[in-house]
């Protein structure tokens, strides 16, 4: 390049280049690219841990229930039988026991959660939403523990003395479906379970609910508006069916929180293996029951069935929250091929 | 009744009928933080910070199950953190390609999910079982597993939020990726990820499914995390379901004491969050 060299300046840009064939040399490239394989390989790792975590969650119930599967089969599945003297043990009771409070979850959550979203997103001034917003979601933070506690020494009493009764003579008197109000007015017992779980869904499906409602395009909206539609007509006929997705979505994953709460639902269910038609008894569920039996198990076939009641409720939760996760991700790919 | 006055009754009713979900909603929360309040502030005392938990019959405090709460709530967060970060920052990076990001997000997000009384049964079945004994270091464990999820979860939501620009102005000064990821992106993402760490920490700190069998209880004080441990969510659970009034008194404030610091640490990490990233 430079045809005239001085001294000083040669040895000036000898040592610059020096300096800069060791900064970039093959060496130090290499380093840096070893590190970089490292670096990839260890995050690869941790993300492999996560599948090994719950392929050894599956393993462990496996091999731990495996001497109860060996001895009641299937009929572990159809017997409500549950009697830790004889060692027979089925897990009816506690499965029924299971879906049907989650059911009274979803009853009640369903719709609350709905009106919610509605209120969040096109009824409360723009100012309260982030406060009332806040404040649904600090209903999933409180402890489960606290909503057992809250739910057998305030909530039972109340609900015994004053809404029990009620039911009772209405809509236990109602032929049919009366059956399943029928009862003495205990406090505790599934229906009760199912409200509580009512009250701790509701944040979980109302949030979701309320994020897919702001993801409907304004433009569509305004259209319905513009036509003459009534804010109902177009959370109704517009937002719903857009957003139908995801809310299902919202759902499911309220029902998987529902049907793995344990401590709340231990609290006030009455743990009693029996099988009742009506809502207001004691009964069961598959997390109280190992909550509850599950330290005091003696004997091998004991823990095995409750280890297997374990792998049931996993597996349950785990097909409920596929889905859930399933019908979210397909909300958001439609979504990201309208943007 | 015309059809107009029908539409517009319809839709008043509706939203009224909106606005009492709301209510409902909010009236669940004032009445259990009243409760709350009203059967455990009377039981906030010095004692209960300086006594350990007594048997029937006599006062005390709670001040070993707060230790042991705290104890394994520290050590279940640094198992749990870095396997989380470590994991979030190869979802978002390098998670382009491949099966194993899409799998793995799937998975975390339900284990985010799953009933912690099943991670419970897993310590047990695969720690304490071999062990042979309940101890602090099994609790640890199982709150580590509750952790990993949320971390993972805000970790990748995080640094997916960091532009690409600025990782290319990195490369393009001829940073390596890992230089790229650990003084950059992360960096930039560290409110984020602080964030979800704490929210992390709020979930464990009232977790007691998994901790029943594996933690279990103590009535002294230990700080040998390879002993039986006593817990605050335990010892409220056991309390709680005794016959005994003293014991139900503590509960309360036991239950009290977790409910303030759980709302607190929420409403803290938002603020935090909010807070730090109005600033880009």
């Amino acid at each position: 390049m430079s045809a005239v060299v001085n001294p000083l300046q040669g040895q000036a840009q000898a040592d610059l280049a020096a300096f800069m064939s060791r900064s970039i040399s093959d060496a130090s490239l290499r380093k840096q690219h070893r590190l970089d394989q490292l670096f990839r390989h260890a995050t690869r790792l941790f993300a492999f841990l996560v599948l090994a975590l719950l392929a050894g969650i599956l393993i462990a119930l496996l091999v731990g229930s495996l001497s109860s599967m060996r001895t009641f089969g299937f009929g572990f599945f159809v017997s409500a039988e549950w009697n830790p003297v004889t060692e027979q043990f089925g897990a009816l009771v506690p499965i029924v026991g299971t879906l049907t409070t989650s059911a009274i979850a979803l009853l009640i959550g369903i719709p609350v959660s709905f009106g919610i979203a509605l209120f969040l997103t096109e009824l409360s001034p723009k100012w309260l939403r982030r406060p009332l917003g806040t404040a649904i979601e600090l209903l999933a933070a409180i402890p489960s523990i606290i909503y057992g506690m809250w739910g057998l020494f305030v909530f039972a009493p109340v609900f015994a003395s004053h809404v029990q009764p009620f039911l009772n003579s209405t809509l236990g008197a109602v032929p049919i479906v009366g059956v399943l109000f029928q009862g003495p007015p205990m406090g505790i017992g599934v229906l009760t379970a199912g409200i509580i779980l009512a009250i701790m869904v509701i944040p979980f499906i109302a949030s979701v609910t309320r994020d897919v409602f702001e993801i409907v395009p304004a433009v569509l909206k305004e259209s319905a508006y513009a036509l003459g539609s009534t804010t109902w007509e177009v959370v109704w006929h517009v937002v719903l069916p857009y957003t139908k997705v995801g809310v299902v979505g919202g759902i499911m994953l309220g029902l998987g929180r529902a049907l793995g709460e344990t401590m709340a639902v231990t609290f006030v269910i009455g743990n009693a293996h029996r099988l009742s038609a009506s809502l207001m008894e004691p009964g069961n569920s598959i997390a109280s029951a190992l909550a509850n039996e599950f330290t005091e198990a003696v004997g091998d076939l004991y823990l095995s069935a409750l280890i297997e009641l374990g792998l049931v409720l996993f597996f349950i939760t785990f097909v409920v929250l596929a889905l859930s996760k399933l019908l979210l991700l397909r909300l958001a790919r439609r979504e990201g091929r309208m943007t | 009744m015309d059809l107009y006055t029908r539409r517009l009754l319809i839709n008043r009713f509706n939203l009224v009928v909106s606005l009492l979900t709301m209510l409902f909603g909010l009236f669940w929360l004032g009445w259990i933080l009243f409760t709350l309040f009203k059967a455990g502030l009377g039981g906030l005392s010095a004692k209960l910070f300086l006594e350990m938990t007594p048997p029937p019959g006599s006062d005390g405090g709670l001040l070993n199950a707060i230790m042991g709460s705290l104890l394994m709530g520290a050590a279940g967060t640094l198992l749990g953190t870095p396997v989380g970060i470590m994991a979030g920052i190869y979802l978002a990076e390098f998670g382009n390609r491949g099966w194993l990001a899409p799998v793995t997000r799937f998975i975390s997000d339900i284990l985010l999910s799953a009933p912690s009384i099943v991670v419970g049964l897993f310590i047990y079945e695969a720690y304490v079982v071999r062990v042979g004994h309940f101890s602090g270091w099994a609790g640890a464990f199982a709150l580590a597993l509750i952790v990993v999820p949320v971390v993972i979860r805000t970790t990748e939501n995080m640094l997916r939020l960091v532009p690409d620009s600025l990782r290319e102005a990195a490369a393009a000064l001829g940073a390596p990726q890992w230089k790229v990821i650990v003084l950059v992106t992360v960096r930039a993402a560290k409110a984020g990820i602080i964030t979800g760490i704490l929210l992390a920490i709020a979930r464990i700190s009232g977790e007691t499914a998994p901790l029943l069998f594996t933690a279990l209880n103590n009535q002294f004080w230990t700080s040998n995390m390879n002993a039986p441990m006593a817990n605050l969510p335990v010892v409220i659970f056991q309390f709680a379901m005794s016959p005994y009034e003293d014991w139900h008194k503590l509960a309360w404030a036991g239950a009290l004491l977790i409910t303030l610091s759980v709302l607190a640490l929420n409403v803290f990490a938002r603020v935090f969050f909010r807070s730090r990233t109005a600033t880009y």
